[in-house]
């Protein structure tokens, strides 16, 4: 071993940056990130669980009531609506992910004008939930809206399903089903472009068709895809906030609030200003999304670790 | 390729086919046409009944000229542009540098702070209000489009992370060796090998940003009030309001309100779905 150069004798002339560049180059990088993330996200989930400890107008002195406000919770009835109709959300929701499924395994041809086809399937997602909500609502309508219209046709009376407090919610889901299953429709049609078609092949040559063949062979592959879409759909379901808003404000009768729109209510309405008793069902509304997140977070970990 | 292709199929099957497509995009779009059917009627059509008779007029050019012309709806579409804008590049901005550094370097918490901001991407909304309005109540930016901006920016810069970190991770990594043996500064890789390399990223998360952005109607509602900040969707419930029962120019004023996203779709089509199917292959 031949030693030419006498680096330990000569003391770099480059500054501490350029000796420590790999290791704070990427704190650099991340720092304006990190420090706006902090600031409007990490740091006020913390403030929320403390200014649930308060009873607070949002104005005044604080006064720190404990766990009163979660112990006020447990005995309101609105609060109970609430969530039970996220749970309703949930369950419904969920519908898009086949329907997605179903629209996509139609659209998935090759004859002249289907992009055009698929474009305008998937067109609803892009429309803010506010032009969805006013849309269905009017479609809702009892007198003039299309619905009671068409089903007059068929000779059954106009039905006010916004107005009526046991088919209210369905009526707000479905208007949210309708982004939603094109957001999945898209998600399939993209991973049904992908499935490996020697498979398919292989499979026919088995005899698998129709549905043995989308079951056993086309669904495992579309894995990926199935699991962004619950990702989606889940968040979306437990967002819902502004078809609530614009279609029934939370009516009639309160039955068509759930924990986010309850949420906004307490906290920023003309009830008044609860901020301590609306960050109580803020905290709620996060434990439960704090399930899904955790299990979304453990999955992708697991690919981390398994794809490198 | 599932499921076979219609071609292979007979000849009265591919004729079912081709007169199924238009009526079931007939029906998935039918509320969608309803409205616009209702925002080219004539004022007397509703107050006369006629609502899903032939239109007594066409008065395509009287009702969108009312919005444009009458109403404070261009002002709510400037805010919503300015409020728009600004976030996209700064959302894009934050992360690409994010993404470069979470899908460059090797340290210890790299997984963490990610994982940290894609947690982060998915809380519930509500748990940020009241501290985020407190904020912006105390920054003296509440009712601005600054205030906005700054905090969309923030909260975006979760999901754009996500994105480019996966983008950058499935970049040629030698060619980033390469610049590092060639002695170039970790700045100008990232300047001069990675962002060029980035560019369909960039482009499918500026189109997906303005999308969510200009959709947004709870950050609205909690951070601004009255035409002077608040963007469209919050906008439209004034106007509507304003015009109540008078459909025709509700729904001028709610396709007027969702044109501009529609628009980057169709002229974007491939990098926003690009964007949003990220993962879902392989």
């Amino acid at each position: 071993m031949t030693v030419t150069a006498l680096p330990d004798t000569d003391p770099p002339k480059r500054g501490w940056y350029r000796r420590n560049e790999i290791a704070v180059t990427p704190w650099l990088f991340l720092a304006p990130a990190i420090l706006f993330f902090s600031v409007y996200v990490i740091i006020p989930i913390f403030q929320s669980f403390s200014i649930s400890l308060y009873d607070w107008d949002g104005l005044g002195e604080a006064d720190y009531i404990g766990l009163g406000n979660y112990a006020e919770l447990m005995n309101d009835r609105a609060f109970e609506v609430s969530l039970w109709n996220n749970l309703k959300w949930l369950v419904c929701y969920l519908l898009a992910i086949p329907a997605g499924l179903f629209i996509a395994l139609f659209l998935n041809q090759t004859v002249t004008g289907i992009r055009i086809y698929k474009s305008l399937f998937f067109f609803p997602f892009v429309l803010s939930q506010v032009v969805v909500g006013l849309v269905f609502a009017w479609f809702y309508l009892p007198n003039e809206g299309l619905l009671s219209n068409m089903l007059a046709l068929v000779g059954l009376g106009p039905v006010n399903v916004l107005g009526d407090p046991k088919l209210a919610t369905y009526g707000i889901i479905l208007a949210g089903l309708w982004p939603q299953t094109a957001y999945c429709m898209i998600l399939y049609l993209t991973g049904l472009n992908a499935v490996d078609p020697e498979q398919v092949e292989a499979a026919r040559l088995d005899g698998a068709k129709g549905w043995r063949m989308l079951w056993y062979v086309i669904i495992p592959q579309l894995k990926p895809a199935t699991f962004i879409a619950f990702v989606v759909t889940i968040i979306g379901a437990l967002r819902s906030f502004d078809l609530i808003s614009i279609m029934t404000n939370g009516g009639p009768f309160g039955q068509t609030r759930v924990l986010s729109f309850y949420m906004f209510e307490k906290a920023l309405s003309e009830y008044g200003f609860r901020m301590g008793y609306g960050a109580a069902i803020a905290v709620v509304l996060f434990l439960i999304m704090l399930i899904f997140i955790a299990y979304f977070l453990w999955s992708m970990y697991r690919e981390e670790k398994g794809g490198h | 390729m599932f499921p076979r292709p219609i071609q292979q199929s007979s000849v009265s099957a591919q004729r079912l086919y081709q007169t199924m497509l238009p009526i079931a995009l007939i029906l998935w779009l039918l509320p969608l046409i309803a409205v616009a059917v209702f925002s080219i009627k004539p004022a007397t059509d509703f107050t006369q009944g006629n609502y899903w008779g032939m239109p007594g007029s066409f008065e395509l050019v009287n009702n969108y000229g009312q919005v444009f012309f009458n109403s404070d709806m261009p002002r709510y579409m400037l805010n919503s542009v300015l409020i728009t804008v600004p976030t996209v590049f700064g959302a894009v901005a934050l992360s690409a540098m994010a993404g470069f550094a979470l899908g460059v370097y090797k340290f210890r918490s790299n997984i963490w702070v990610f994982f940290l901001f894609v947690a982060g991407n998915f809380v519930p909304f509500q748990i940020l209000m009241v501290p985020v309005r407190d904020l912006t109540l105390d920054l003296g930016l509440y009712n601005t489009k600054t205030g906005l901006v700054l905090f969309h920016i923030a909260f975006q810069t979760g999901f754009c992370t996500l994105f480019m970190r996966n983008f950058i991770r499935a970049l040629p990594f030698p060619l980033i060796e390469a610049a590092r043996v060639e002695g170039v500064a970790e700045w100008r890789i990232f300047w001069y090998v990675v962002l060029p390399l980035m560019k369909p990223a960039l482009a499918a998360l500026a189109v997906l940003i303005f999308t969510f952005i200009w959709n947004d109607y709870f950050w609205a509602i909690v951070l601004t009030q009255g035409p002077g900040a608040q963007p469209v969707t919050a906008g439209i419930t004034s106007f509507n309001a304003q015009y109540r029962a008078a459909y025709h120019l509700m729904s001028a004023g709610s396709i007027v309100a969702a044109l501009p996203p529609v628009l980057m779709f169709f002229l974007m089509q491939k990098h926003f779905i690009a964007g949003l199917t990220l993962g879902a292959v392989k």
